[in-house]
C-alpha cells in the first residue's frame, strides 16, 4: 500500500522522499508556483506554494510528504496570500505585458490570471534595470526578472556552465552574468542551453522568434496555468 | 595601514588553503589590503579557487563591507541605530562632513575619504558611533570628530591614531556568575573529561539551558542530536554575529571573557566528538580579532586547544575566526553556515537542521556566545546550580545590553525573571516610556506593561533592551527599524525583497506627511505576507515594530496622517522633475499648483 497524505480533502499517494509539490503534481493536483520545476532542485524562493501543513505554513516545493499528513492550498486566504505575493514581483519589476513577447505564455501573467489578480495593489518600484542584448540568439531583459533562479540552476546542474547568478542583495538583488564585462555575450551561453529556455516569464528570450505564434494563440491564452503549468510539457502522470 | 598596497592575491588565496569556502574571508582581506575588490580581482580570484566567476561575484556584492569602488584612504560609517540618532548622531555626521567638506556617500574630491552610515555597530551603550576602516570609535562628541577629522587632514596611517580613540569601555553594570565569578581556564574542561561526555550531556539537560540566541532552544537536545547525526566530521559554531540593533553582550563576553566561550566550545567539541570549531565574528568586531587570536594561541599554549587536549588522547580540536562583511542576516545559523563556506548569507531550507546537515552538510552545532560562556560554568559547576537560577522555565541568568535613555547604559546579568521595572530602576530611567526587547525583531513594550518579566515565558530576548523616554518618537523608532530591515533583507524570497522595501517607503511616505488611514491598513496587510510566508525569522518579524508601535503608540501615527482615507504616493509635481532639469526651468509655471 502506498504511503497517503490529504491534501484539501483529497487523499494523495507519494513515495517516500517526495515533496508535497512533486506528490501533489504526479496526483495531478495544482498548487501554484513560480521558482519551482519538475526538472530541477527546489528552491523554495517565489512562495507561492506557501500550504498548511496541519496549522502550519511552508512552502510545498521544499516540505517533504509524510503519512497522515493534512495539507491545506485551495483556501481562499491563501489564494488571497498568493495573490498579493504576485503583486508584490509585478511592482518590483516593470512588467509590461501588452508589449511583451512572452505574453500568453508567461508564468507570471498566467499566476496572476489564475489568481484573480486585477490591479497591482501595491505601489510600483520603476526600478532601472539593465537590459543586454549583446547575446547574438539571446536577449536578457532584466525588467521582468523575478529572481526564481531557475536559469541559476538550469545553467549550473544541467549545462554545467554557471552562466548566470543573483548579485546584491535585499531589494537591490539582480541577476548577474559570468563575465567580467558583465555582458552576456562574453559568455559561454548557446541559444541550446537549458538555461536560455526555462526562464517563466520574458526576462530570457530566444532571438527573432518572439511571434512566431501569435498573441491569441498562446498556452495562456487558451489554458489556465492550472491545467498546463509549465509550457510545452506533459503533464507527468503516474497509474 | 590604509595604504593601497598592491593585491597579494596569490598570497592571500594561499592563506585560506586555496578552498572556496573560505572566499568571504578571502574577499575581506583583499578589501582590507587593497581598499577595494575591484573587478579584475574578481577574474584572478576565480582563476585561483578555480571557481566561476560569477560565483565570486554573488558573494562580494552580497555583504555590505565589500565594494567595488575606492573609499578612500578612510572610510567612515557613523552607526545609524535608533539610540545613535537619539544621542545626536545626525547633527555630528553633518558637523563632521562640514568640517571635512564631504558629502555623504560621495567620494571626498581628493580620494582621501568616505562617510556613509551603517546598521548599528555593537556600541549601543557607548553611542553615538562609528568605524574607520572597520575599526569602532565609541562615545562621539565634536571634540572627539575634530581630532579625527585632524588625523585624516594629516594623513596620518589609522596605525599612528591615538588609542584612547579606540578604548571600549565594557560597561559592565551588574555582574553575575557568568560575568562577575573568576574563571580558570581548563576548569570546565578537566571537570567534563573526568565526568564523560555522556554525564556532561545529563548535566547540561539538568541545568535546562536553552539557547541564549533568543529562540530558547534547548541546548542538551541540540548536542544530543548533532552527537547522534551521522557524518564525516562534525563542527562546533559559535555564533558571534551579534547584529541585533540595541545587543552589545557577546562583544562583552568576548573582550573579557573569550576563554570561557572558548571552553564552552571545546566542552562541546568533547561532547559531540568535534575535531574543528568556528567562531563567526561579526566584522563590526574587528578590533577584537587580533586580541581573540592571542586567546587561541594561549589556549594552545596551556593544551587547551589542539592535539590531545588536557593529554586525552585523541581528544583534538581547534578554532578558527572567520570575520562577517555587514551582515544581519548571518546572524540566523543557517545563514551564517552559507557565509562560512563562502556563499552570500541566505538562510536554508529547513529541515533538516544544522544539527544533522549544517557545516559541509555535516552535523553542527550552532551557539550564541553567551550559551557556550553558559555550558562552560555548568560543565564546571554542575547542572543542579545552574537550574536553581532564574525561573523553572528559564534557567539561569541573561546578559542584558541595556542603551538609550538611562543614566547607566551597559551589560546587566540577571537571574531570568526579572521585570523590566527593576531593570529601569537599576538603569536609572526615571522617565521611560517605551522599552525595545530584543531589538527591531523583538517586543516593543510601553509603559503599562513594565511588570513583564524576562524569561522566555514573558519576554524572550536575545539580549538588547533600548529604553526610550517620553519625548521620543515611536514613529520614527519604528520607521529606523524598517529601514534596517530592508537593508538586511538577504532578497532570497519574495514577501522579504518585496515586503520590507514597501514598509520602509511607506513609513517614509507617513514621514513625509501623506499618509492616510488607508496606508496604516496596507502596512497591517503586508506585515500579514511577512509573518505567513517569508523564508526565516527576518522577515517574520521584520513587520513587528511598526505593527506593535501601531497598536500601543497610535497617537504617534495618526498625527502624520493628511487624510484619514487615502493620498497617493505618487508626487505628480516631482515627476516633472527630470523636465524642469532639463529645460532649465525653475518658475513658478514650470510646476503644478500645490494645494
Amino acid at each position: 500500500m502506498a504511503k497517503t497524505f490529504i491534501l484539501d480533502g483529497k487523499t494523495i499517494p507519494f513515495e517516500e522522499g517526495e515533496t508535497i509539490m512533486e506528490a501533489a503534481a504526479a496526483a495531478g493536483v495544482y498548487i501554484p508556483h513560480l521558482c519551482h520545476h519538475p526538472e530541477f532542485k527546489p528552491h523554495g524562493s517565489c512562495k507561492l506554494c506557501t500550504v498548511s501543513i496541519g496549522g502550519r505554513l511552508g512552502a510545498a516545493c521544499t516540505n517533504k510528504a509524510a503519512e497522515g499528513m493534512k495539507v491545506e492550498s485551495e483556501t481562499e486566504a491563501l489564494n488571497g496570500d498568493r495573490r498579493a505575493l504576485v503583486q508584490m514581483l509585478f511592482v518590483e519589476g516593470n512588467h509590461v505585458c501588452p508589449s511583451c513577447e512572452k505574453s500568453g505564455n508567461c508564468q507570471l501573467q498566467a499566476a496572476a490570471y489564475h489568481l484573480g489578480m486585477l490591479t497591482p495593489h501595491f505601489t510600483h518600484f520603476y526600478p532601472a534595470r539593465d537590459v543586454d542584448a549583446s547575446h547574438p540568439d539571446v536577449l536578457l531583459e532584466r525588467n521582468r526578472c523575478i529572481l526564481c533562479e531557475l536559469c541559476v540552476r538550469a545553467s549550473r546542474d544541467v549545462d554545467g556552465k554557471h552562466v548566470f547568478g543573483i548579485g546584491g542583495r535585499g531589494i537591490r538583488a539582480r541577476l548577474i552574468v559570468n563575465a567580467a564585462s558583465g555582458r552576456l555575450a562574453d559568455t559561454s551561453l548557446s541559444v541550446t542551453d537549458r538555461a536560455a529556455e526555462v526562464c517563466p516569464t520574458g526576462a530570457i528570450v530566444r532571438k527573432r522568434h518572439g511571434f512566431t505564434i501569435p498573441i491569441g494563440k498562446r498556452l495562456y491564452d487558451h489554458h489556465d496555468i492550472a491545467e498546463a503549468p509549465v509550457a510545452g510539457m506533459e503533464r507527468p502522470g503516474r497509474d | 595601514m590604509p595604504e593601497q598596497d598592491v593585491c597579494d592575491l596569490p598570497g592571500i588565496v594561499a592563506r585560506w588553503q586555496h578552498d572556496p569556502a573560505n572566499l568571504v574571508q578571502i574577499l575581506r582581506e583583499v578589501q582590507e589590503s587593497c581598499g577595494t575588490i575591484p573587478s579584475d580581482a574578481l577574474d584572478r580570484l576565480a582563476q585561483l579557487l578555480g571557481v566561476p566567476r560569477v560565483r565570486i561575484e554573488s558573494t562580494a556584492s552580497f555583504y555590505a563591507f565589500f565594494h567595488a569602488e575606492s573609499h578612500g584612504a578612510y572610510e567612515i560609517l557613523f552607526s545609524d541605530n535608533i539610540v545613535d540618532r537619539m544621542a545626536g548622531k545626525e547633527a555630528l555626521k553633518q558637523y563632521f562632513c562640514e568640517r571635512l567638506w564631504l558629502e555623504p556617500r560621495k567620494l571626498s574630491e581628493d580620494g582621501l575619504v568616505y562617510v556613509d552610515d551603517t546598521a548599528d555597530i555593537g556600541l549601543a551603550d557607548q553611542a553615538p558611533a562609528l568605524l574607520v576602516n572597520g575599526y569602532a570609535i565609541p562615545s562621539l562628541d565634536k571634540a572627539r570628530l575634530d581630532l579625527v577629522a585632524e588625523l585624516i587632514r594629516a594623513r596620518k596611517p589609522l596605525a599612528d591614531w591615538p588609542p584612547m580613540l579606540f578604548e571600549i569601555p565594557d560597561n559592565v553594570r551588574k555582574p553575575g556568575p557568568l560575568m562577575g565569578e573568576a574563571f580558570a581556564p581548563g576548569a570546565a574542561l578537566k571537570a567534563t573529561l573526568a565526568r564523560g561526555a555522556d554525564a556532561t550531556l545529563a548535566e547540561l539537560d539538568a541545568a535546562n539551558l536553552r539557547g541564549r540566541g533568543g529562540a530558547g532552544f534547548k541546548t542538551a537536545t541540540k548536542w544530543a542530536s548533532c552527537r547522534k547525526a551521522e557524518g564525516e566530521a562534525h563542527y562546533v559554531v559559535c555564533n558571534a554575529d551579534e547584529g541585533e540593533p540595541g545587543t552589545f553582550k557577546d562583544r562583552v563576553l568576548l573582550a573579557s571573557h573569550a576563554d570561557l566561550v572558548f571552553e564552552g566550545m571545546t566542552v562541546c567539541a568533547r561532547a559531540i566528538g568535534a575535531r574543528r570549531g568556528f567562531l563567526y565574528l561579526r566584522g563590526e568586531y574587528r578590533n577584537l580579532h587580533e586580541k581573540l587570536k592571542s586567546v587561541l594561541a594561549a589556549r594552545r599554549e596551556q593544551g587547551l586547544l589542539g592535539r590531545n587536549i588536557l593529554g586525552e588522547d585523541g581528544f583534538d580540536f581547534d578554532i578558527e575566526i572567520h570575520l562577517g562583511a555587514g551582515a544581519y542576516i548571518c546572524g540566523e545559523e543557517s545563514a551564517l553556515i552559507e557565509s562560512l563556506e563562502g556563499k552570500p548569507g541566505k538562510p536554508r531550507n529547513r529541515p533538516p537542521f544544522p544539527d544533522r546537515r549544517g557545516y559541509r552538510d555535516q552535523p553542527t552545532v550552532v551557539n550564541n556566545v553567551e550559551t557556550f560562556a553558559c555550558a562552560a560554568k555548568i560543565a564546571e559547576k554542575g547542572g543542579a546550580w545552574f537550574a536553581a537560577l532564574g525561573t523553572p522555565q528559564s534557567a539561569g541568568t541573561k546578559l542584558v545590553s541595556v542603551s538609550g535613555d538611562c543614566k547607566r547604559p551597559g551589560v546587566y546579568e540577571y537571574p531570568f525573571g526579572a521585570s523590566v521595572r527593576q531593570i529601569l530602576i537599576d538603569c536609572g530611567a526615571e522617565d521611560a516610556h517605551a522599552v525595545q526587547v530584543s531589538g527591531p525583531s523583538g517586543t516593543c513594550i510601553s509603559f503599562r506593561e513594565f511588570d513583564r518579566r524576562i524569561a522566555f515565558e514573558d519576554l524572550a530576548t536575545a539580549g538588547a533592551f533600548m529604553v526610550f523616554s517620553r519625548e521620543r518618537d515611536m514613529f520614527e523608532v519604528a520607521r529606523n527599524f524598517t529601514h534596517f530591515f530592508a537593508h538586511e533583507s538577504c532578497g532570497f524570497c519574495t514577501p522579504c525583497r518585496v515586503g520590507t522595501s514597501l514598509l520602509k517607503n511607506t513609513m517614509d511616505k507617513l514621514a513625509a506627511g501623506k499618509g492616510s488611514a488607508y496606508d496604516m491598513h496596507e502596512m497591517k496587510h503586508i506585515m500579514h505576507i511577512l509573518r505567513s510566508m517569508a523564508h526565516c525569522g527576518l522577515g517574520h518579524t521584520a513587520a513587528n515594530p511598526v505593527v506593535q508601535t501601531m497598536e500601543k503608540f497610535p497617537d504617534a501615527y495618526e498625527r502624520r496622517l493628511k487624510r484619514l482615507d487615502f493620498e497617493p504616493a505618487f508626487d505628480l509635481d516631482g515627476a516633472l522633475q527630470t523636465a524642469r532639469l532639463i529645460t532649465g526651468r525653475d518658475d513658478a509655471w514650470a510646476h503644478l499648483a500645490n494645494e
